[in-house]
């Protein structure tokens, strides 16, 4: 690829790649990300290769292979450009005969999604409900982007924000644009990040300066900055560049957790495309502007996501966070001013400038501008990414977009913010997402993850799960919160195995609030969070497993029984299903369930076609 | 300061300054000469006002320009006392742990017994390191497997056996052994309620001194 020298040309070759691209060719999409080939996209593509390359079609239909687009429980899914076609759980066949109707411009009906309320099938993505009601400003580009294609990018108006910034602006404006829209940091804290920004551009110019991107995300069920790191990994290098140019930076850090091979793939191969093409690098663009960044990997710790111990493990050393003040911003890796902001902040920057401060605050709520992508997870029919305006209602998130419970049971709650949030029960499900109203019911943002749970979910289990992982990512440094965590897990591994007792319910929440008050960094601040948010609610949950042995949710496995009913019909799957051999009977008479060999691992349940076990 | 208005040099840290003040704040993993780490977190106070107002270990805040601060709030003692719990729940042999206790009143331990003889204060790291310019010991592994060692747990060529590590460990300086009453040390014993008279909390209880001191005085 030829280096680009000046922004003129750069336009040049962006207006050349806009006007080269057909429009009106069918394209086929299929998303790829980790979730997709995971599901099977692998094949699809490779049946897609086969048929356009053997049936010589490659000059009527397209193919573009690209990120996660967001609805992972469709997924391996095809989407038919420019007409919009959605195709849900292609298999090997249906590829075929998709390839072969798109050749002949027509659409499948059998093969489309049919929506669970009216009961039809709806052809075109837009109008699937679970699109319809998002704001797709990040995923939507997804759909449009290969991402180990540059040109892609650049013809879907990549690096035009950039050119613009370098152009016409000076770093002290770029900073006042950031400030004028009201962008929060997503990482979870929400700090403003123009102010963020601002204090790095007023630290001394006459060493180096870091802007780092923090893609350790860690938090177990989120993988929205997954989907952007591996789908359109230029928006994030993009945004980087610009806050560089704002803040004087002269070295950017992409850190990103080890366990993504497909997000380090896609951005070790985006870098070096944007560097061939003068887009990164020494003298950006022909201009004096020069910087580079470098990839660091993880080492799979989920404290190093909290910023202190994110630097420290840059440095090459144990990831330990360290008290504040000193703050990054003065001084960071090696001592030097450093700005850390997550990669979902970072792939707003190029929508900003695109829109303009003030269009971009139309989005979302007073104090809470722009989009924010969610993994909603959980009991909930539509499983997915989803980008919403801030402040649109939980309910209208699990309800209009999530399709509302999986199964029968009723939702419950939804947790959101991970391990460092908290959980919100159904009857709260007004509330607007922002971060101030999560906030004061307990929760926090944090990363975007949320997790729907109903009635089949065990609140204890769920803040034992918390406490758990908790337990095994704190850092160790503070005693309060090596040995809180640790404590915390004990007594609710008591209460869930029916030897709680009432002191060590009050126990819990006055520790909880300690832990709360003394650690020093982000992680043991907020561990309490689980604990404290499901005894807030569900307290009552607490009393049963305490007072009564009981488990209301049949989820303990401690304090379940499993028995077979009257409905029994003998007909023997159960006792031959059985991994502990507790079932007897005879072949048309009822069955039993020898209690002292039951595991309780609910696969006579599962598998019994008369609903003939019960739980207690 | 504890509403009182003082000035102090720029530099120092909100526990040095207490000190210097004579406002007593508790500590244990940190030592005069040895770089402040901020792991035991007995040494908290707290700062700002109102809702804004949270707890920070002293020995770690730098002092600031116009910096409101009280070494003794209800916050801060009930946090102390927490710790204090938590520190003889893992480690009541240690005489450092039991003068605390019982200079703070902790008189109960409502937690599973355990009988650790390191409460990973980095004392010894920081010695070997900054005092005696060894750096043999140090941290490994993360939350609970977190623990103190030499690298891969071998011989070490550089520790020159100075006994640095030893003289400044809390855990393990001047251990009380002593179970009869006239001789303990610190009469700390004396004020724990030993969990052998709980029974019926926790009935997988060992107690660690024999014969122990509460049942001695039980029996008169």
């Amino acid at each position: 690829m030829e280096q680009l020298r000046s922004i003129h040309e750069f336009g040049q070759f962006q207006e050349r790649l806009r006007a080269e691209r057909n429009v009106t060719m069918s394209t086929l999409v299929i998303p790829a990300g980790t979730c997709g080939q995971a599901s099977g996209a692998n094949g699809l593509v490779r049946i897609a290769k086969r048929e356009l390359l053997g049936r010589k079609l490659t000059d009527r239909i397209q193919l573009r292979i690209t990120g996660c687009h967001g609805f992972c429980e469709m997924e391996p899914s095809v989407l038919i450009e420019p007409r919009g076609t959605f195709y849900p759980k292609v298999d090997l066949s249906g590829m075929v005969r998709i390839i072969d109707a798109v050749a002949r411009n027509q659409v499948i009906q059998d093969l489309l999604l049919v929506d669970s309320v009216s009961g039809t099938a709806i052809e075109r993505q837009a109008d699937i409900p679970f699109f319809k009601k998002q704001a797709r400003a990040l995923l939507s580009k997804n759909e449009k982007v290969d991402p180990i294609r540059i040109h892609d990018y650049i013809e879907n108006r990549g690096y035009a924000s950039m050119a613009r910034v370098l152009a016409e602006m000076k770093p002290e404006q770029v900073v006042e644009e950031v400030k004028a829209s009201g962008l929060r940091g997503r990482g979870g804290a929400g700090f403003p990040t123009g102010s963020k920004w601002e204090m790095l551009a007023k630290q001394p110019n006459h060493r180096d300066k870091f802007i780092i991107c923090n893609a350790d995300e860690g938090d177990p069920g989120a993988y929205m900055d997954r989907s952007v790191l591996e789908g359109n990994p230029h928006c994030i290098i993009e945004g980087m560049i610009i806050g560089a140019y704002a803040t004087g930076a002269t070295r950017g850090v992409l850190y990103v957790r080890n366990e993504y091979p497909l997000a380090i793939k896609h951005l070790i191969i985006a870098l070096r495309q944007a560097r061939e093409l003068g887009l990164l690098g020494h003298q950006i663009l022909g201009t004096d502007f020069s910087f580079d960044m470098d990839l660091v990997r993880g080492a799979g710790a989920f404290v190093c996501g909290e910023e202190t111990a994110l630097i420290r493990s840059i440095e090459g050393k144990m990831g330990e966070p360290h008290q504040r003040p000193p703050y990054p911003v003065q001084r960071g890796i090696d001592g030097k001013p450093t700005l850390v902001n997550n990669v979902e902040t970072w792939a707003n920057i190029p929508l900003l400038f695109e829109l303009g401060a003030e269009k971009f605050t139309q989005v979302g709520s007073k104090k809470n501008a722009g989009t924010k992508i969610f993994s909603l997870v959980g009991k909930i029919k539509n499983t997915g990414l989803v980008e919403v305006p801030m402040g649109m209602t939980i309910g209208e998130i699990v309800y209009g977009i999530g399709g509302g419970p999986s199964t029968s049971a009723p939702i419950k709650a939804v947790q959101t913010g991970g391990p460092s949030g908290g959980c919100i029960p159904a009857s709260k499900f007004d509330l607007p997402i922002d971060y101030e109203s999560l906030k004061e019911s307990g929760s926090i943002m944090g990363s975007g993850g949320m997790i729907v749970m109903d009635e089949n979910t065990c609140m204890i289990d769920v803040a034992k799960y918390f406490m758990k992982f908790l337990k095994d990512e704190s850092c160790g440094k503070c005693f309060t919160c090596r040995k809180g965590t640790q404590r915390m897990y004990e007594i609710l591994d008591d209460i869930a195995m029916g030897r709680g007792t009432p002191v060590q319910l009050d126990l819990l929440e006055e520790l909880a609030s300690i832990v709360k008050d003394t650690t020093m960094c982000g992680l043991g601040q907020t561990a309490s969070n689980p604990v404290l948010s499901t005894l807030r609610y569900f307290r009552e949950e607490y009393l049963e497993h305490i007072e009564h042995h009981r488990c209301p949710a049949h989820v303990c496995k401690a304090l379940i029984t499993y028995s077979v009913n009257e409905k029994c019909t003998g007909c023997g799957l159960c006792r031959r299903s059985c991994p502990s051999e507790a079932i007897t009977g005879e072949k048309k008479k009822p069955h039993q369930i020898d209690t002292s060999k039951c595991t309780k691992c609910d696969v006579c349940r599962s598998v019994c076609k008369f609903d003939a076990v019960t739980v207690v | 300061m504890n509403g009182v208005p003082v000035s102090v040099e720029e530099g120092m840290t909100v526990l040095e300054a207490a000190r210097f003040l004579g406002f007593p704040i508790p500590t244990l993993c940190h030592m005069d000469g040895l770089t402040p780490y901020g792991a035991c977190r007995l040494c908290v106070v707290e700062i700002g006002e109102g809702e804004k107002a949270k707890l920070v270990s002293s020995c770690t805040y730098p002092v600031e320009e116009g910096l409101h601060l009280r070494t003794a709030s209800s916050r801060v003692i009930k946090a102390r006392k927490m710790i204090l719990e938590l520190l003889l729940a893992s480690c009541p042999q240690s005489k450092t742990i039991q003068d605390l206790a019982s200079a703070h009143a902790i008189n109960q331990q409502r937690f599973r017994q355990e009988h650790e003889d390191c409460i990973l204060c980095g004392r010894c790291v920081r010695m070997c390191e900054e005092q005696m310019a060894a750096k043999a010991i140090g941290f490994r592994g993360r939350g609970e497997k977190r623990s103190l060692g030499t690298p891969f747990d071998k011989n070490s060529e550089v520790c020159r056996q100075c006994g640095g590590c030893i003289y400044v460990c809390p855990a393990c300086e001047l251990r009380c052994t002593y179970t009869t009453p006239e001789q303990v040390i610190c009469g700390g014993c004396q004020n724990i309620s030993p969990p052998c008279i709980e029974k019926e909390t926790f009935d997988d209880m060992m107690c660690y001194m024999a014969p122990c001191v509460a049942c001695e005085i039980k029996k008169d």
